[in-house]
């Protein structure tokens, strides 16, 4: 096992080192003048245009500015932004941020989809199966930006329940976000754990447990529910490197400064160092909660075996 | 200046439709309103919303909108700005005089210091100046300050220092001008000319988020990108504009709709631009709580002269005279736009009403100008205009009375970023009408002619995207820059302006206000001609 894991971890090197020259290389043939458009309307002198294209490479081929990119970053330097605010700050100021509110929202999903889903699969075409059912179908076909909308102006606003936006709250401001965030995926885990109970419970084994006389929680528990879990696994695993992508929109109705935000910004300014630095780590992220994946499998499941 | 750039396309859109629910929802009942206010005795605290800065908070580094909220709170400049746009030596400086326009010896009061405690003196403003005009520098504010002489050598880079510069003494400096510029002490209210103490220079980098300052608020810690800073009254400050909060508090948000929500609830006390789509319903809610301010700010649809489609003065009178700008503002605008109807906007002196001959609706004569031009009009027009900035609604709706007034088809071209646009613009790569908007830098009308329409102004140095020229306009704009009195100077901008608008380069659309917000727990909340409001004077109510 723990050889997998090491050949696993060693291969991301190449991958990030190929995720980072093909994201620079977008940045970089992204059309427009980003030292131009500092200033908005009214232009930058020319002479600090001139000074900047400098200071940035801004006027060297695409591989020399990539080289000089690799070289600092070998020194542990990510660069800085057009404004001279070094990319590692920026990103530990917006990173925790991401990282607490997709903490928030897998908390959501596990919690709320793998009960609504056992529920459900337990009692198929029951009153609470068919309750899952047209919820999760609602709640899917619902933009995220619209849930957002609504969740902030009915609870946030309305009720009163919980903060408008921003993080002053400490991680009260992170429940609404968090459950808007983590709704679509909820509804997608709380089916698929469904279908997979549904279908192990007729399965031989748990016919087994049952005539063997195992109180009913320790079958649906002990047996069922950790066989159903894989496809789930695989599922949440995923999207936990997707929400530390950020959640640009959740982000930004809730006003939590984020990486999402950050990157999104840093787009449209075509802010290179930045956009790679951080997406890079995104790319990082996504690696390695597959491979936790990977290796939870072998938890649940004895049969799968890595060595 | 940065002008409707920042907003994001997809919030905003969005934004409306969420809005109308809530509009529908009769209107938020804020019953007890427990954030913002710090209550209590004293002055009380407030909390405000700004957008994030786009750069680090130095004054000469800082021409957008959002960092020059936080700017303003933090520095008092050499004059004050009168409702009515007329200098007030209520700032650090004592007097700003000269002969003949082109030496100028500003005399400093005595008595004021940084919120360090270190004197606020001659050499605070010369130093300041001289880094924020060096191009190694990089700060955005550097074309402000084109006028004093030894610009030009700093810019080619064979001189560190304006020689145009000198300290004479503690409280005394002079400035001489490359040429005579009569309304000179209008232009150092800018914030690109505040001072910059010592601890500035030790460390301009961490400056940036510890601003040091001579306003009436000072820093109560650092600036946190993404979520804001708090200030506190600034205890030795030597102005008359002493705040009257104990303390404010600056909020990041990434979308005003965010904001304005929050406003509702009572969680940020002072939003001075909400999204357009709420206005009609925020004047509703808010009552006299809801504000509006006409500002600087001009919409114009520019002509690219240098297109032989447009080289003709005709034609560009007969699109701007096309134009129902009433219908536009009512449709798209909620009414929130005025008209415009000069290329000075009213909040200076000499506005003119109706100045703009050709900015008048008339689709007849627009008609006829068209014809006698031999404009062709089978091919459709392109209208360009920066993309993510909420602009397509009402430049469809330009496409729109074409279409219908003049029998033009049109062809919308807003996909492009600002980071494209504006290098386009200055490649002459427009070709049809395209969006642009200006505040002034200083409130003088000058401001709204130099930098847009003379030939000096043409990029990269400047915002002439019209690529204009007319010498005899130029003669003008300097007889009036060299003016011994302010009547005559505005005498000769206005001839100017006459011209240009028989060579109408660019169409003035719209004069722009914007709309405050402010909660019960806040009042006397204003909002100055630089759209900024004035911190110092927003008082608590406990």
């Amino acid at each position: 096992m723990g050889r997998y894991v090491a050949r696993r971890l060693l291969l991301t090197i190449p991958v990030l080192i190929g995720a980072s020259f093909l994201i620079f290389t977008m940045v970089y043939a992204l059309p427009g003048d980003p030292i131009r458009a500092l200033a908005g309307d009214r232009p930058v002198s020319p002479a600090v245009v001139a000074v900047l294209r400098e200071r940035f490479h801004l006027d060297d081929p695409l591989p020399v500015q990539y080289w000089e990119y690799l070289k600092n970053l070998l020194s542990g330097d990510l660069g800085t932004d057009f404004r001279g605010r070094p990319v590692l700050d920026t990103i530990e100021r917006t990173l925790p941020v991401t990282i607490k509110l997709t903490l928030v929202a897998v908390l959501f999903e596990a919690v709320i989809g793998l009960v609504a889903g056992v529920l459900a699969g337990i009692r198929r075409n029951g009153f609470f199966d068919n309750l899952v059912l047209v919820s999760t179908t609602v709640i899917v076909s619902i933009p995220i930006l619209v849930l957002a909308f609504v969740a902030q102006l009915l609870f946030g606003l309305k009720l009163g329940w919980f903060p408008i936006a921003g993080t002053r709250e400490g991680w009260f401001s992170y429940v609404l976000p968090g459950l808007v965030l983590a709704s679509g995926s909820l509804a997608y885990v709380a089916r698929l754990t469904r279908t997979s109970i549904a279908e192990n419970m007729r399965a031989d084994y748990v016919r087994t447990a049952k005539a063997k006389g195992l109180p009913p929680s320790r079958v649906i528990v002990r047996h069922t529910l950790r066989n159903s879990l894989i496809p789930v696994v695989t599922f949440i695993g995923a999207d936990i490197g997707t929400l530390l992508g950020g959640a640009i929109v959740t982000e930004t109705v809730f006003n939590l400064p984020g990486i999402g935000r950050e990157v999104f910004d840093s787009v449209r300014a075509q802010e290179g160092a930045v956009v790679v630095g951080i997406v890079t780590l995104m790319v990082f992220f996504f690696i390695f909660f597959n491979l936790v994946v990977d290796v939870l499998y072998a938890v649940l499941d004895p049969r799968i075996r890595y060595d | 200046m940065k002008l409707n750039k920042r907003p994001a396309a997809l919030i905003a859109t969005a934004a409306a439709g969420a809005m109308l629910l809530s509009a529908c929802g009769g209107g938020g009942d804020d019953g007890g309103s427990d954030g913002g206010s710090g209550g209590g005795g004293g002055g009380g605290t407030f909390s405000a919303y700004i957008g994030e800065p786009e750069n680090p908070l130095v004054p000469g580094n800082t021409t957008e909108s959002e960092g020059s909220k936080v700017i303003t709170a933090l520095w008092t400049g050499l004059v004050t700005f009168s409702q009515e746009g007329e200098v007030e030596y209520n700032g650090v400086a004592e007097s700003i005089e000269s002969d003949d326009n082109q030496n100028w010896t500003i005399t400093l009061k005595d008595g004021w210091t940084f919120h360090d405690g270190t004197p606020v003196d001659a050499q605070s403003f010369v130093d300041a100046w001289n880094y924020t005009a060096n191009p190694q520098n990089a700060q955005d504010g550097a074309s402000y300050l084109s006028r004093i002489e030894g610009y030009q050598a700093l810019e080619e880079g064979s001189a560190t220092e304006m020689s145009g510069l000198a300290v004479e003494d503690d409280l005394t400096f002079t400035v001489r001008l490359a040429t005579p510029f009569a309304l000179f002490p209008a232009v150092v209210g800018y914030q690109t000319f505040y001072p910059l103490p010592d601890v500035f220079f030790e460390d301009p980098a961490a400056f940036g988020t510890n601003p040091v300052g001579n306003g009436p608020f000072q820093a109560d810690g650092e600036y946190v990108p993404g979520q804001g800073m708090t200030l506190t009254r600034f205890e030795d400050y030597a102005g008359d504009d002493v705040a009257q909060a104990d303390g404010m508090e600056f909020i990041v948000y990434a979308d005003q709709a965010t904001a304005y929500t929050d406003a509702q609830d009572g969680n940020v006390d002072i939003v001075d631009v909400i999204p357009p789509d709420v206005i009609e319903s925020a004047e509703s809610e808010f009552g006299d709580n809801f504000i509006r301010t006409e500002v600087s700010q001009i919409t114009y649809l520019g002509f690219p002269t240098y297109d032989p489609r447009f080289a003709d003065p005709r034609v560009r009178q007969a699109i701007s005279m096309a134009i129902d700008r009433q219908a536009i503002s009512t449709a798209i605008f909620s009414g929130t736009r005025t008209p415009a109807d000069s290329f000075i906007a009213p909040v200076v002196d000499g506005y003119r009403e109706g100045a703009c001959t050709y900015c008048t609706f008339d689709a007849d004569a627009a008609n006829e100008l068209l014809d006698e031009a031999g404009f062709d009009r089978s091919q459709p027009v392109d209208l360009w205009f920066n993309a993510g900035a909420s602009h397509d609604a009402w430049m469809e709706a330009v496409g729109n009375q074409l279409r219908q007034n003049l029998d033009v088809d049109f062809q919308l071209r807003g996909d492009l970023d600002f980071a494209q646009y504006l290098p386009l613009a200055e490649e002459r790569g427009f070709t049809g009408p395209f969006r642009y908007g200006w505040s002034f830098d200083y409130p003088a009308a000058e401001s709204y002619l130099t930098p847009l329409f003379a030939t000096a102004s043409q990029p990269p140095a400047g915002s002439n995207l019209s690529f204009y020229s007319n010498p005899e306009v130029e003669e003008l704009i300097a007889q009036g820059d060299q003016a011994a009195s302010e009547e005559e100077a505005v005498e000769a901008y206005q001839q100017a302006e006459d011209l240009i608008v028989e060579d109408m380069p660019m169409a003035p659309l719209f004069f722009t206000e914007i709309q405050t917000v402010h909660t019960d727990d806040v009042d006397n909340v204003r909002i100055d001609l630089f759209q900024h409001p004035v911190w110092s004077e927003v008082t608590v109510n406990s």
